[in-house]
């Protein structure tokens, strides 16, 4: 399959300090690829290398398009939902008001998608003029992935989805993205630190340790692979 | 009593000028977290233009939103082209910026137009009401406010723009992965800010008199009122610069004459700090560690 | 062979060995060359030039207070007009009303705006941000006011007229450079104890109050005792550069402190670096020479062309002139011509 998004010898750089060192990976076209790696592998790196939130160098093409001199606004209207670290939610914002900024860089009406959003996340449905910032972990979770989805995006990037939410809330939130993954045909990146989980979902992983992709492949194959486990448990 | 009311009403008047400066003021620091000091001399820049309009012959209300566009797309180039290239530095940085702007707005003001004390047309007419208390002009300054106020918060809170302005505001970064130009909306709130710091100057020149040093003390109040009500809350500075407007009417009457004047209302002011440090409204920043 | 070592390798040796010892070199050098310069300066310029460069060296006195607050402790202060004011009132009614002596005037003036500025800085602890500017701001207003209100001690409106000190006839120079002296002796005194304070436990503190107040508290820093004493100095400094400025002037009225001296020395020290005791200097300069210049350039809008030249300096150095280019100096240019320097001897004895 075609890949959607490919990155091609990046680099990555805080100031001076060069993070990613030559990462080759590849999101092919409807499906699912995974990162993995423990603290500091350059995981949410990478992420915001994509959308233009470090200085990066290399090439980053993304159906067909290069990303690297572009800001991460246009970035975000040619198609790529990224749901950062932490969710990123306008916690002084209502969820109405932050599912329709998610629509801002859409094509289609803001009214359809909504009723879609709330189709898969009926919790949202029901808490819809509340204050952001008032939900639960689970419930901002879900509400910031249909944010990211109110765009009709064809790439959706995921960061650490799972991150301080409890299991059933965590399997519950993954078996809805794959859902959508599979309905609304749109390709995920997922960074995850629970990898036995996301290695379940995906097609293709990729094990990142300290800006270096040192293992890649079938995401069946990494799931038998020790060197997931040394590389989070030093073992 | 009568006289209490009066200065009350006059005190209203005078602060819903200071209210609306106030308004600008935090508009722009929910923003970028900088305080303008520039504000008050881009308000009476904006008023000169209004002075010249009228003039040359155009109706008040004519020259007054003319006045206020100019004042807008002006609000909007300063930011694009003076704040811009210090938006990543350290605020004190752009702090200095802001005060050289002031200089350069006064000092061209004073240059163009000259520093002799102009008459300002008032559009309202010169009558008193209710029995002698309050005029015509104040319950004008007022209600005008009042509908800017109105038209403001029908903006921010129904159109796209508005929503993606406030988003812009509280978080950059995630309004930037949603393709908002943050940047812009940026832009466009320096511009709303500059709009309504003209309306500000527009209502208090018949009063001040028009000259360069016009807005300097309405800044001062403004600030001051922006902070009582809590320099984060929008609410809050209105509200603010209405009970510095008050107060600074009654301190005058029954306290203290002209000289003192600020000092006392400043102190006041300061006492109600004290016991409320992020004013009425404002919001304490919560620091996780 | 007369090869120079390439660079790479040699700046990598230096940096680990070397360069401390050169930097330190360096600037004792370039201090000693400055404090030279100094000494000649005023006596190949004119009285009017030697007064302007004693009014610098006020100046940068006034903003090392206004650094130490500021850049150092983190706290912003909009008033510090008013301290001065306070110090050359102090000066001004002990010389007038006491016949105290202009030199010593010094320490009380010390003293005593050490003692508003503790004032001062107890409240203001509660405050943080735009409300502390709110706060320092109504100092600055508040004083030229209650200087006119008090007129039985103040002199009023019209202020108090001083005699200007006559110099000791045993030194021969006249009385601007006798001044300038004077306040050169008292520049190298605040410097010096600027930089111990600065570079010692008490600056320490102070940099981690500013940075990480919660952290500063955890580590067992008591913030509220050294936020008051960052306020308390660092007013002294500024009420110490007011009465100097009381005494070289020679008259002190409510007008000459309004809330654009405030503002002028919070420019200057952006201006130096915020967070620099050289910075001070460049400041004063900043703050004595533009609007002077800008004068030249313009009359009728000076003060445009003053905003303006605060504007480039901004954009240019965003961190002050000592704040961008003293690290970038003494790391690069500095180390690069030493180590140039004993390449190209070390060639030579080979």
């Amino acid at each position: 399959m075609a890949a959607i998004l490919e990155l091609r010898a990046v680099k990555a750089f805080y100031g001076q300090s060069e993070v990613l060192h030559g990462i080759d990976l590849a999101v092919e076209e409807g499906g699912m690829t995974v990162l993995l790696g423990a603290n500091g592998a350059g995981k949410t790196t990478t992420l915001r290398a994509i959308c233009g939130m470090v200085r990066s160098e290399g090439q980053i093409l993304f159906a067909g398009r290069r990303l690297e001199r572009c800001t991460t606004e246009q970035i975000a209207g040619y198609g790529v939902a990224h749901v950062p670290e932490g969710r990123g939610t306008f916690i002084g914002l209502t969820v109405e008001e932050n599912l329709r900024i998610g629509a801002y860089a859409a094509t289609g009406r803001p009214h359809d998608n909504m009723q879609l959003m709330y189709g898969y996340f009926p919790i949202l449905a029901q808490r819809r003029r509340q204050q952001a910032g008032a939900l639960s972990g689970g419930e901002q979770q879900m509400l910031a992935i249909a944010r990211a989805l109110m765009m009709s995006p064809r790439l959706l990037v995921l960061d650490e989805p799972s991150f301080g939410l409890a299991p059933r809330v965590v399997e519950a939130i993954f078996g809805i993205v794959e859902r959508i993954k599979r309905e609304q045909q749109v390709s995920v990146l997922l960074v995850e630190q629970n990898a036995s989980l996301a290695l379940e979902m995906a097609d293709r992983a990729y094990l990142l340790e300290t800006g270096y992709v040192v293992t890649s492949g079938s995401a069946k194959a990494l799931a038998d692979d020790p060197q997931i486990r040394r590389s989070y448990l030093g073992y | 009593m009568h006289q209490f009311l009066q200065q009350v009403f006059s005190g209203l008047a005078a602060g819903a000028v200071y209210a609306s400066l106030a308004l600008a003021l935090v508009m722009i620091y929910r923003a970028t977290d900088l305080v303008n000091f520039a504000q008050g001399e881009m308000a009476m820049f904006s008023t000169y233009i209004a002075w010249t309009l009228v003039n040359a012959g155009l109706p008040f209300w004519g020259a007054f939103l003319i006045t206020l566009a100019v004042s807008f797309v002006g609000g909007m180039a300063v930011e694009r082209i003076v704040i811009r290239p210090v938006e990543n530095a350290p605020i004190l940085t752009a702090v200095v910026v802001t005060i050289g702007l002031l200089l350069i707005f006064n000092s061209l003001a004073g240059w163009i137009y000259s520093y002799t004390l102009q008459e300002f047309p008032s559009p309202f007419p010169d009558r008193t009401l209710f029995g002698a208390l309050m005029t015509t002009r104040d319950l004008g300054v007022i209600a005008v406010t009042l509908m800017m106020l109105v038209a403001l918060f029908c903006f921010f809170r129904f159109t796209a723009t508005g929503l993606a302005m406030r988003a812009a505001a509280q978080n950059p970064e995630s309004a930037r992965l949603c393709g908002i130009p943050v940047g812009w909306m940026l832009a466009v709130g320096w511009g709303f800010a500059a709009a309504i710091g003209a309306v500000a100057g527009i209502m208090v020149a018949p009063v001040l008199f028009l000259d360069p040093n016009m807005m300097s003390g309405v800044l001062l109040y403004a600030f001051t009122g922006a902070l009582l009500g809590g320099i984060t809350s929008p609410i809050g500075a209105v509200i603010g610069g209405l009970i510095v407007g008050v107060t600074e009417n009654l301190v005058g009457t029954y306290l203290i004459a002209s000289q003192l004047k600020l000092t006392v209302a400043l102190i006041l002011i300061i006492i109600v700090l004290v016991f409320r440090p992020n004013g009425l409204f404002g919001t304490a920043v919560v620091r996780r560690v | 062979m007369s090869e120079t070592v390439p660079a790479g390798t040699t700046e990598k040796l230096a940096i680990s060995g070397g360069s401390g010892a050169s930097i330190a070199a360096w600037r004792w050098l370039g201090g000693a060359v400055l404090i030279a310069l100094a000494v000649v300066l005023p006596f190949t310029l004119s009285n009017y030039h030697v007064f302007q460069l004693t009014q610098v060296m006020i100046y940068a006195i006034a903003v090392l207070g206004l650094n130490i607050l500021t850049g150092y402790n983190g706290q912003i202060s909009l008033g510090h007009g008013g301290f001065f004011a306070a110090g050359a009132y102090t000066a001004a009614i002990l010389m007038h009303r006491y016949g105290v002596p202009y030199w010593a005037t010094l320490p009380p003036a010390a003293l005593m705006c050490f003692a508003l500025g503790v004032l001062f800085g107890l409240p203001a602890l509660r405050f943080e941000g735009p409300y502390l500017a709110l706060v320092t701001l109504a100092m600055a207003v508040a004083m030229p006011q209650l200087l006119k209100y008090f007129d039985t001690w103040t002199g009023g409106q019209q202020g108090i007229r001083l005699a200007k000190p006559m110099p000791p006839i045993e030194l021969g120079t006249d009385r601007d450079r006798w001044l300038y002296f004077l306040v050169f002796v008292v520049l190298l005194i605040a410097v010096r104890i600027a930089a111990n304070l600065l570079n010692g436990r008490t600056g320490r503190a102070f940099v981690a109050i500013r940075d990480h107040p919660i952290a500063a508290a955890a580590m067992g820093i008591n913030t509220a005792r050294y936020k008051t004493l960052a306020f308390g100095t660092s007013t002294a400094f500024t009420g110490v550069a007011g009465a100097l400025a009381a005494i070289v002037i020679g008259f002190v009225a409510p007008e000459s402190f309004t809330l654009f001296l405030s503002l002028s020395f919070l420019v200057g020290s952006a201006v130096g670096g915020i967070a620099t005791i050289g910075g001070a200097v460049v400041g004063g300069f900043f703050i004595e020479f533009v609007p002077n210049f800008a004068n030249d350039i313009s009359d009728a809008a000076p003060w445009a062309i003053y905003g303006m030249a605060m504007l480039l300096f901004m954009y240019v150095m965003p961190r002050g002139v000592v704040g961008t280019l003293g690290p970038w100096s003494t790391r690069h240019w500095l180390v690069r011509a030493t180590q140039q320097f004993r390449a190209a001897r070390d060639a030579k004895k080979m």
